[in-house]
């Protein structure tokens, strides 16, 4: 319902607002909402479950001490976090130091995805998007994106040419952008 | 093929953090310039994060909501907010947003409450609270729906005087303005809020005219960032404003 929506977001908006004065109980309540999220997402990059709680308990801590990087005014803190946890998880798994800190991190997404039942619709209609994709395209855009390859890389592991790696992943994430203005 | 075909597929990598070092300067400079290239990309980061959040699997253990709440029972806070009331929290910045509005018209009704408006646009400044809050105060006093209520004395028999209060940022060039009791215009007039600086000429703040009970407000005008105001003046111009301002000041007010 929007209206639920609606107050789930100024939830949110407040409780991070609290954490700046060091509210440990906002905290709760956000990792609460939100660890779900990012614990699928490190687990789904990393595949390992004490790496995965890692990421998890470093985005929290990163949030605990710079809540001022999330900017309620852009989007919802679902899949401003669940961008951050795949991007860490991403970094330990090439073992890099990470590329890219919070607050340089906009993510901006069209349906409101504060309240839970919002997320579990548009995951759904991403994951049924993800079925029906054709097998070479869905794999490129897993590959890219949960695996961590490079376009280059994952052209010399499935012996396809660059350009065409590159055109499968727009492609791809195109097809998942119309599934959900559908 | 036109410069963003060139560069959309570069996007989606770029998005992913996946573009190789060579090409994502050649990108990023043309993101410099391109608009729709800077929005394309934006609506990548939305598909991504849609992606993202389409993972599922099992939920966290326990163990690691402790081993989070006990970290962060440790961790030096950095940012040195003072502690705000659970009301205002609770409320957030719609409070704050109500609050200056209301607050800044008892101001000028009662001594004893301008004294409270001080403390609480104090408060409001410490608490330092982020541009999203802002941007979101003034979505709702920029609201269609947005009403607001002059609160005076019930003992008073004369027509109370013009007031005008400002509400200023340096630091985020954001103004909030709000006036009352101004006194009507003649046609193709207006009022012109100036932003006096302690060093230079006076900058256009925003022209306004009063409803019919002359009440108006002014709400993050276009103003040039980090300029320290002496004052605030309003002048009478003509109704599509003027650059300078055109004496006599007909009201002006430095800070508290």
């Amino acid at each position: 319902m929007p209206e639920a929506a609606t107050n789930t977001s100024l939830n949110d908006a407040a409780l991070v607002a609290s954490i700046r004065s060091g509210n440990q109980d906002a905290m709760a309540q956000l990792y609460d909402r939100y660890s779900s999220v990012v614990y699928a997402v490190a687990l789904r990059v990393l595949g390992d479950a004490a790496a995965a709680e890692d990421v998890l308990q470093e985005i929290f801590l990163q949030l605990w001490r710079n809540p001022g990087s999330f900017d309620a005014s852009r989007g919802d803190l679902a899949p401003w976090l669940a961008v951050i946890a795949r991007n860490r998880a991403v970094d330990v798994l090439r073992k890099q130091r990470p590329q890219c800190e919070l607050n340089e991190t906009v993510v901006c997404v069209e349906p409101d995805l504060a309240g839970e039942a919002d997320r579990a619709r548009a995951a759904e209609k991403i994951r049924a998007t993800m079925r029906e994709m054709p097998t070479a395209q869905r794999s490129a855009l897993e590959m890219a994106y949960f695996e961590g390859y490079s376009h280059s890389e994952i052209a010399a592991k499935t012996g396809e040419p660059l350009g065409t790696i590159k055109t499968r992943i727009r492609a791809g994430l195109m097809l998942l952008r119309r599934a959900v203005e559908a | 093929m036109s410069v963003h075909e060139q560069f959309a597929e570069d996007l989606a990598l770029y998005a992913m953090e996946a573009l190789p070092a060579n090409s994502r300067s050649s990108l990023e400079q043309h993101l410099n310039e391109c608009a729709v290239c800077r929005r394309e990309l934006a609506q990548m980061r939305g598909d991504l994060a849609l992606l993202a959040i389409s993972a599922a699997g099992p939920k966290p253990p326990a163990r690691a909501k402790t081993r989070l709440m006990e970290a962060i029972g440790k961790e030096p806070r950095s940012e040195r907010a003072k502690p705000r009331p659970q009301w205002w929290a609770a409320l957030g910045w719609l409070a704050a947003a109500a609050m200056i509005v209301v607050v800044a018209t008892l101001w000028q009704q009662n001594n004893r409450l301008k004294s409270t408006t001080a403390q609480l646009a104090s408060q409001i400044d410490q608490q330092k609270l982020e541009l999203a809050d802002a941007r979101r105060a003034a979505e709702v006093l920029k609201a269609p729906d947005m009403a607001h209520f002059d609160v005076l004395p019930v003992s008073s028999k004369n027509p109370p005087p013009p007031y005008g209060n400002a509400i200023y940022s340096r630091q985020r060039a954001g103004l909030i303005f709000v006036a009352g009791n101004l006194h009507n215009l003649p046609p193709q007039k207006a009022y012109e809020l100036w932003l006096i600086p302690k060093q230079g000429a006076p900058i256009p703040a925003g022209v306004f005219k009063p409803d019919a009970r002359g009440w108006a407000m002014v709400v993050s005008p276009p103003l040039p960032t980090g300029v320290e105001a002496k004052a605030f003046a309003i002048t009478v111009e003509p109704e599509q404003g003027s650059q300078t301002p055109t004496m006599p000041i007909v009201m002006m007010g430095a800070g508290v």
